[in-house]
Formats: structure tokens, C-alpha cells, sequence
């Protein structure tokens, strides 16, 4: 079999950096250590221009099970974005904390791997061990801050949470081979489409299924880890679960929704519409009453979680056009969020860091101590509330425009839970704004350093967040251009 | 400047103060006295070039649009760039610019706790283009962007620099507001797909409409009205109105009566009567009904406060039921009345909060029980000027505020659109509690007055130093105080301007 290598490329740079990063730090010695960041940050960059090389293509490798489109290529320069800012905040975080510089950034590299071969994904077990291979460095990268008691709880959790959800889906995986007898996800298509009756079973299958990435995107009621593990990881990693973890599940739950268990979609698309409603509505709900800004985060990225389920709920088998408008909002949504979430959590590292602090109180009067910070959390909380003119409103957009495509009964309760929840957003986000605004800091806190990396990544994401906010177009010009289905 | 084609002149003029408020954060803090002279010269060369594009405004062809910039925006949802002003925007767009130029005049002087007027002047000029840019806009998607950016800074002026219930009051006023506007995109969005054109362009909307089933035509104008009726704000839904203007500085509540109210009056007559006429037609009858409790419920309510502030902000309620009776009647008199209110309620309401701020200024308070009376003596220049805007406010004719309420209240006995054969009673009732209403208006204004500016002032105040009317308030009011003469005597400087455009509203809406 002739293996494609450039379509690869990008996988293949960032195996190398995390090898390199490796040999690096068994070599190096003391401060040179500090070396392993830029590598990784080098390596990084050399994956997105092969990333970006690989635009407009179309290709094809592993009998199939790999494809590269510009779907893939959209997700994956997310997540090498995502990478880079990740990078950006985690180095001071971890240079001063000195410890396992080398194996952090060896195990987000390789969390990373799996992450862009999911979008390439057209096989059931590809995607099981992409999705394998962005778990398990996280378990171990969660529970570094070793001799903290929350870091190994959080570790824990999350290590039994997610064995418990794979082996869910594994066993839904089995079943639906052995109801197909393939695991090509267009295959599992054509077979059932083929097969006319649904059985019982591969309904349950197809559940377990969704159940395993419903753990993954933390939706509710799969959501329990959620909260505890991004309090107790390690900041930098609590930012990578929320946004590129979770990416890496939706990108997953795409393809097998809207390829494989397309012709199943009258039966899963309400229950994830469901899940969609309860997940915003909860995840609001107790976001209102966090006062630690880390857990206020963690509840507000499981009710984002809920919004991009919306369009899951608007799916129909056989209705391109519904279809296609649903994967193209979630794509967006997932876009816009990367930006303002790990926005959001490079301030809080920001602050954490030098003070200790996270308590939402302690934020008080943070824009007379740090008028950029400040800045730019408010920015990044109204973009994830949604207000104009930030890319968050056009997120939202999206996904209005979306379930309007073609309106059903079903369409326009979801609209109306997004437009209630949107409120109720609000309020936290307010909250933390007019905290930071307009309440009397303390005596005696500290001055913010948050070092050179850390303000360039947030000054980037601050200005990305409200240039995409004006001219959406140069997101949206893409993801509309992008068909998840074509080429096979 | 050729109306056909300097575009650029309305583009320049609305983005000059964004430009402004960036140029401001740039300006170190510590020089205080220069940006807030930084302020007004921003907003006075904008207020210049809008005088400017008044005066080349071809008032032969008022119905048109003029000034207009089209160019391709978000190319994957078909939103243009789409920019111009006709009749009805127009006053709208003067009052806007030389209300925040008072502003800014205003502020070189009086700026409450705490201070910092970087970041005041900065967010009033951000507020500024999300105003004045909602009035030019003729793209749907475009107009809802401006819309919402008005919410930021209108937020954080109250939350900063408001009174003591300033926390409550901010968020109430933001979340109340984004409520109405989310469910305003969703019915946008499905007007975009019911048309079914690819187009967001309100002109080209309007030409089409009516489209739809019934249903659609209901729901749709459901949504919208829900946006606008909370901004407008209509009784019931406007709670928040009340808190917000109280609590905001000074120059937030001017712009808040002033200009942002309009901004739903304006919605209802540019965006929901013309793509949505037959849900209008059905809706209008519940929208009369709604204008008239809020005129009633507004004038009650103002004769139980006790502090001037809160009393001028439910006051505002009660005009903007007047307005809203004018939408309801559905008929070229009835839309003139209302745009005709709209402008005059900006000018009135805005100067009694320039008078209200300048109040609590010397007094320190706003009670009226405190304050105890005797103004006319004490500070006479004052009084008197209370007095006349007060006065314009009750609907004085000869005054700016008669023209709106009276031409609402005469179109109103004859709804248009066939609604007359159906509702004609209901209508009349309607007219009579309105003419009731103004009553009641004219009975709580004079009651203010009677005790605030008559009598002798309290021993309390009677040796208290308190100021007249300074020198940089007289600047920046007399331009309000000469324009509610103005419009009064000669209403047609509004009535005319708007006129063509009115009339080709009416044509949209089949009437």
C-alpha cells in the first residue's frame, strides 16, 4: 500500500517535535531546559505550514481511512492554534514552576497528534485511537502539580471518568461492526441505509457511541469530571481540556454523526437536541452561583458545549442542506470559541500565577492593576456571551442561521433555549466584568507580570476576537467552503 | 458635497467618533483637561460634517436615500455593507450628533465620581457610532451590529459612574435589553429565509413584502416587536427603564432619552411596519392598547416620585406611549406624529436631564421634598428654565412637545389600513385615555413645579452659596432650549423633512 506522506506531513512534524522535545530534555541540563519550549513551539509552526500547504486539496491515504479535505485542514489549523497560544501561556507557568518541563510539553504534542488525525478520521478504530491518543497524555498531564492533593483528584477523575466512557464507546463500536461488518464510516452508512429495517440494538449502539464523545464534550449528564478536573489541572492543561479536548470531541462526534449514523439521524439528532437543551441550561445555571473564576469557567465552557450540540439537534437523514449548515456552525462555533476561551484562561493565568488568586472576589479592581488584562478578559467574556461586535455574536449567528434553514417545531424550541440561556449567560459573564470594573481592588496585591508570551498571546487572541467580530467573512468564507462528506 | 455621491461623508461622520475613542485611550490619563477638550473637538467636527451633510441634503427627494455606501460585507450570509439616510433618518442622525457634542461640552466641566474621563468620553463616543450608525444603516444584519454595540458602553457608563443602585441597574438594563435583541436576530434571520431573496437590504425587503404565510408574518413581528418594544420601552416591559435612567450619570441619561429610546420607534417604523405589514396590521391594535396604559400607568407613576430624576425617567414612559399611539394608527399622520414625538421627546426629556444633573449638582439631591421649593428665588435663571422645558414637556403648544401628541392623538381616531372598520372603537377609548393622559402630564409637571420652583426656599437652603446656571451650561443647553422653541413654531422643520419618506412608507405598507 502506498502511504500518501504529505498528507501525513502535518502529523508527521509534530511526532518528530515530540520526540525531539524528549531527546532535548533528557539532554539538557538546568535552565537550558527552558529550550524545550521554543522547539516545541518551532515544530508547531513547521506542522501549519504543512497544514496550510495541504489547502484546497484533496487526499486520500490508509485505504481511506485518512482524508484530507479542507475540513480536515480547517480543524487542524484550529488545533495548531490552538497549540501555539496554549504554548504561549503555559511557558512561564511551567519554566517557573520547574517541574517536567520536558514531559508537559512531550505529552501536549502528543495529545496534539491525536488531535489533528481526528478530523482526517474515516474509520471507526482510527478515530477510537486519535481519541485514545489525546486522552491518555491528558490524564497525566492533569495530575502534575503532583504534590497537590486537588491536581491528583482531578487526575483521577478524569483517568476513571474517561476509561469508563472508551470502554462505553468501544463496546457500542463492536456491536455496530458486527451489524455492518465494517468500520468505515461511509460503509456503516451504506450499510444501514441499505439494511431498511433499524434494529433495536444498533440504536443502543449508536448511543454508546455518542455517550463516549458526550464524556468527551462534557455535556450533560456526562459532565461531572468537568469542574474538578480544570480546578485541579494545572492551568495551562485546564485551558487545553476546555477548548482543544474538546474540539477534538466534536470533531470526532461530526464525523460519526454526520457520516456513519447519517441515515440513523431521526433517532439520535433529538436526543442530542435534548442533551443540547439540558447541557446550556444546567451549565448556566450553576455557573451562576461559582464564585472561583476557574470552576466559573469550567461551568461556562460545558454550556458552550451545549450551543454547539444545538445544530447536532437540527440534523435530518438525507437534508443536505441541513446538514451541511449544521456542520459548518458547529465548525464556526468551534473556531470563535478556541479564541476566546483560551483567551479567557490566559488571563486567569495570568493572574493566578503572580497571586494566587482565584477566588472572583480577588478580581476586583484588577483594571486599575492591570488595564490590558483586564481589557482582555471583558473582551473574551462578552465575545463568549456573545455581543457585538465580537466573534462570538457571529458564533451564535451561525447557529440561529442554521436551525432556520429550514424551520421545524423542534428548531425553534432550541432557539428559544439558546435565547434564554444567552441571558442568563450574561449575568456571570457581568459579573466578572463589573468586578473587575467597577468594585475597589484590595490593598496589598500584587503588581501582574504575566511575562512577554503570555500578553502577546492574549493581545493577538483580544484583537482576533474583535477583528473576526467586524469581518466574520474571514472565518465563515472558509467553513462554508468546507463539506464534511466530501471526498471519501 | 453631491448627496448622489459622497457616501463618504456619512461613513466618515460615523465612524469619526470610534476613531476619536481609540485616539483618546491613547492619551495618557494624567492629561485630564486636554482630552476632554480632545472630546469635543471630536464630536464638534463630526457635528460640523453632519451639519454639513444637512446641508446638502437634497430635501426635494427626501423619500430617497441618499449618501449611500453599498459594498459586500460577510460574503458567506450575503450582509452588505449598506449605508444611506433618507427623511426619517435624518433628523434622527442630526440629533444624534449634536446631543453628544452637548454632551462633551457639557463633561468639560461636570464629570461625576469616578472621574477619569478617558475612559467616560471614550465609551460616550463608541456609543456614539453604535447610535448614529443604527440610524443610517439599510442592511439588516449590519443595523443589528449597531444596535447591540450601543449595549457595551451604555453598560459600563451606568455601572461606573452611576448613582448608588448603579450595580443593579447596569446588569438590569444590559440583560433586559440583549432579552429583546436576540429574539429581533431570530425573527431577522427568518424574514432573511422567508423572503428567501439572499438579501438582508431593508429597501429591497420592504419592496417585497408582504411574504410569508399569516403565521410567519405573526411570529416574525412577534420577535422584532419584542426587541423594539423593550427599547422603546412599552408597558409592560419597561422596568428597566426607570432604574437605568436614575442611576446613570448625567450624560448617560441625556443620550439614553435622547437617542437610544428612539432607537426603537425608529426599528418599528423602518424595519417592522414595511417588511412586516401584515403582522403589523394585526399586532397594531395590541400596540395602541399597550401606548395607552403606558401613557396612563407613566403619568400615575410620575405623580408618586418623590425624586425629580426617577419622575422625568417614567415621564418618559408616558411620551413614548404617545409615540407608539402614532405607529398604531398606521396611517401618514399617525408615522408622523410618532417620528415627529420622537425627535421632540429627544430634545425635551434630554434637556430635563441635562436640568435634573445640574439639580443634584448644587442641591445634592434630587428629593423633591428636600429640595423644598423656592428655586424661583434662589437661583432664578434655573427656575425659569425648568420651567419652559417642563412646560414643552406637558405638550404647551407652541412648544415642541404639542406637535407629537396632538397629531398622534388626531391620527389616531382614524387608523389606517381597513384597521378603522374593525377597531374603530377601540380606537376612539384609546384617544380619549390618551387625551386623559395629557392631562394627567400636565398635572404632574405643574405639581413639580409648583414644588420645587414656588414658594421660599427652606431655612436649610435659604444661606447655602448655590450657583445659577454657569456659564458652560448655558453653552450647552441653549442650542436644546432655542430648538424646542424652533420645532414648536415651526413644526414643519421636522414634519417636511420626513414627509416624502413617510409617504413612501405608506406605500410599502399598501395603505
Amino acid at each position: 500500500m502506498l502511504i500518501d506522506w504529505l498528507a501525513i506531513a502535518p502529523e508527521i512534524a509534530l511526532t518528530v517535535t515530540a520526540l525531539l522535545v524528549l531527546f532535548a530534555d533528557l539532554n539538557l541540563r538546568g535552565d537550558a531546559k527552558q529550550l524545550v519550549a521554543p522547539i516545541a513551539g518551532l515544530g508547531t509552526v513547521v506542522a501549519i505550514v504543512f497544514t496550510a500547504i495541504l489547502w484546497g486539496d484533496e487526499r486520500a491515504t490508509f485505504g481511506g481511512m485518512f482524508v484530507v479535505n479542507e475540513y480536515a485542514v480547517v480543524f487542524k489549523l484550529l488545533f495548531l492554534g490552538a497549540l501555539l497560544a496554549i504554548l504561549g501561556i503555559s511557558w512561564r507557568f511551567f519554566a517557573e514552576g520547574r517541574y517536567y518541563q520536558g514531559e508537559y510539553y512531550f505529552l501536549l504534542l502528543t495529545s496534539f497528534v491525536g488531535m489533528i488525525i481526528m478530523p482526517s478520521a474515516r474509520d471507526l478504530l482510527l478515530l477510537f485511537v486519535a481519541l485514545e491518543t489525546v486522552s491518555i497524555p491528558a490524564f497525566i498531564m492533569a495530575g502534575m502539580r503532583k504534590r497537590s492533593l486537588y491536581s491528583s483528584e482531578a487526575a483521577l477523575k478524569f483517568f476513571l471518568i474517561g476509561v469508563l466512557s472508551v470502554a462505553l464507546m468501544l463496546f457500542g463500536i463492536s456491536l455496530v461492526y458486527g451489524f455492518t461488518g465494517t468500520t468505515d464510516l461511509a460503509g456503516i452508512a451504506a450499510a444501514i441505509a441499505a439494511a431498511g429495517d433499524v434494529e433495536p440494538l444498533l440504536l443502543a449502539a449508536v448511543m454508546l457511541v455518542v455517550v463516549g464523545f458526550g464524556f468527551k464534550i462534557s455535556a450533560v449528564p456526562f459532565h461531572f469530571w468537568a469542574p474538578d478536573t480544570y480546578a485541579g489541572s494545572p492551568l495551562p492543561v485546564a485551558a487545553m481540556l476546555a477548548v482543544a479536548s474538546k474540539a477534538a470531541g466534536f470533531a470526532g462526534l461530526l464525523a460519526i454523526a454526520f457520516i456513519a449514523f447519517e441515515p440513523l439521524a431521526e433517532f439520535w439528532a433529538p436526543v442530542l437536541g435534548v442533551i443540547a437543551i439540558l447541557t446550556m441550561t444546567l451549565g448556566n445555571l450553576i455557573a451562576l452561583q461559582q464564585r472561583d473564576l476557574i470552576r466559573l469557567l469550567a461551568y461556562s465552557s460545558v454550556a458552550q458545549a451545549g450551543y454547539m450540540l444545538i445544530p447536532f439537534g437540527l440534523a435530518r437523514p438525507g437534508a443536505t442542506v441541513v446538514n451541511d449548515a449544521a456542520v459548518q456552525a458547529v465548525l464556526f462555533y468551534l473556531i470563535a470559541y478556541a479564541v476566546m476561551n483560551i483567551g479567557a484562561f490566559g488571563v486567569a493565568i495570568a493572574v493566578h500565577r503572580r497571586t494566587g488568586i482565584r477566588s472572583l472576589r480577588d478580581y476586583a479592581g484588577l483594571a486599575q492593576q492591570s488595564p490590558l488584562m483586564a481589557m482582555g478578559m471583558t473582551v473574551f467574556l462578552l465575545s463568549l456571551g456573545g455581543a457585538p461586535p465580537t466573534v462570538g455574536l457571529w458564533a451564535k449567528f451561525a447557529i440561529v442561521q442554521a436551525a432556520l434553514t429550514d424551520v421545524t417545531m423542534f428548531a425553534v424550541v432550541l432557539m428559544v433555549f439558546l435565547v434564554v440561556n444567552s441571558v442568563i449567560a450574561f449575568f456571570y459573564y457581568l459579573k466578572v466584568v463589573k468586578t473587575m470594573w467597577m468594585d475597589q481592588a484590595h490593598e496589598g496585591m500584587p503588581a501582574l507580570e504575566p511575562g512577554f508570551n503570555l500578553s502577546l498571546v492574549v493581545i493577538v487572541l483580544m484583537v482576533g476576537t474583535v477583528v473576526l467580530g467586524v469581518l466574520p467573512g474571514l472565518i465563515s468564507d472558509a467553513t462554508s467552503l468546507t463539506s464534511l462528506v466530501a471526498a471519501g | 458635497m453631491d448627496p448622489n455621491t459622497a457616501g463618504w461623508a456619512l461613513v466618515v461622520a460615523l465612524f469619526l467618533p470610534l476613531v476619536g475613542a481609540g485616539a483618546l485611550a491613547v492619551m495618557p490619563s494624567s492629561m485630564d483637561r486636554q482630552i476632554r477638550r480632545a472630546a469635543v473637538a471630536i464630536t464638534g467636527v463630526a457635528f460640523a460634517l453632519v451639519v454639513a451633510i444637512t446641508a446638502s441634503f437634497d430635501f426635494g427627494r427626501s423619500g430617497e436615500l441618499q449618501f449611500t455606501t453599498d459594498v459586500p460585507w460577510i460574503t458567506a450570509i450575503n450582509a452588505r455593507f449598506e449605508l444611506g439616510m433618507d427623511g426619517i433618518s435624518l433628523p434622527l442622525f442630526f440629533l444624534t450628533y449634536l446631543l453628544t457634542f452637548l454632551c462633551a461640552v457639557y463633561t468639560t466641566k461636570h464629570l461625576p465620581e469616578p472621574g477619569r474621563p478617558k475612559a467616560f468620553l471614550a465609551l460616550m463616543l463608541m456609543l456614539q457610532t453604535g447610535m448614529a450608525g443604527t440610524f443610517v444603516a439599510f442592511d439588516l444584519v449590519l443595523f443589528f451590529i449597531f444596535w447591540e454595540l450601543v449595549l457595551v458602553p451604555m453598560f459600563f457608563m451606568i455601572g461606573m459612574w452611576g448613582g448608588p443602585r448603579r450595580d443593579y441597574a447596569s446588569v438590569k438594563f444590559f440583560l433586559y435589553t440583549l432579552f429583546g435583541s436576540i429574539f429581533m436576530l431570530v425573527a431577522f434571520l427568518a424574514i432573511y429565509f422567508a423572503a428567501g431573496a439572499e438579501t438582508w437590504s431593508i429597501q429591497a425587503l420592504s419592496e417585497m413584502a408582504p411574504f410569508g404565510t399569516a403565521t410567519f408574518q405573526t411570529w416574525a413581528f412577534l420577535g422584532i416587536f419584542l426587541g423594539f418594544a423593550i427599547k422603546v420601552p412599552m408597558w409592560p416591559f419597561h422596568t428597566w427603564l426607570p432604574d437605568a435612567h436614575t442611576e446613570a450619570p448625567t450624560v448617560g441619561s441625556v443620550l439614553l432619552a435622547g437617542v437610544l429610546l428612539k432607537m426603537g420607534t425608529y426599528g418599528f417604523v423602518r424595519i417592522a411596519l414595511p417588511i412586516l405589514p401584515e403582522g403589523a396590521v394585526r399586532f397594531a391594535p395590541l400596540i395602541g392598547v399597550l401606548a395607552v396604559i403606558g401613557i396612563i400607568y407613566g403619568s400615575l407613576c410620575c405623580l408618586a416620585q418623590t425624586d425629580v430624576k426617577r419622575l422625568i425617567a417614567f415621564s418618559s414612559v408616558g411620551h413614548m406611549g404617545f409615540v407608539m399611539l402614532g405607529v398604531a394608527a398606521m396611517n401618514e399622520a399617525g408615522i408622523q406624529a410618532a417620528l415627529f414625538g420622537n425627535i421632540a421627546h429627544g430634545v425635551i426629556t434630554g434637556m430635563l436631564f441635562f436640568l435634573a444633573g445640574s439639580l443634584h449638582e448644587r442641591y445634592h439631591t434630587r428629593e423633591i421634598a428636600v429640595i423644598g421649593g423656592g428655586m424661583l428665588k434662589k437661583i432664578p435663571r434655573y427656575g425659569v428654565l425648568l420651567t419652559y422645558v417642563a412646560v414643552a414637556s406637558l405638550g404647551l403648544p407652541g412648544l415642541a412637545g404639542f406637535w407629537g401628541e396632538f397629531t398622534a392623538m388626531w391620527a389616531a381616531i382614524s387608523p389606517g389600513l381597513g384597521i378603522g372598520d374593525q377597531y374603530g372603537g377601540l380606537y376612539l377609548g384609546l384617544v380619549v385615555f390618551a387625551a386623559i393622559g395629557t392631562v394627567l402630564t400636565a398635572g404632574y409637571f405643574l405639581w413639580l413645579l409648583q414644588r420645587v420652583n414656588l414658594g421660599n426656599p427652606p431655612e436649610r437652603w435659604a444661606s447655602e452659596p448655590l450657583d445659577d446656571v454657569m456659564r458652560i451650561e448655558w453653552v450647552s443647553w441653549t442650542p436644546l432650549l432655542l430648538l424646542i422653541l424652533a420645532l414648536g413654531i415651526f413644526p414643519v422643520l421636522v414634519f417636511g423633512v420626513q414627509d416624502a419618506a413617510v409617504a413612501n412608507l405608506m406605500g410599502y405598507l399598501g395603505g
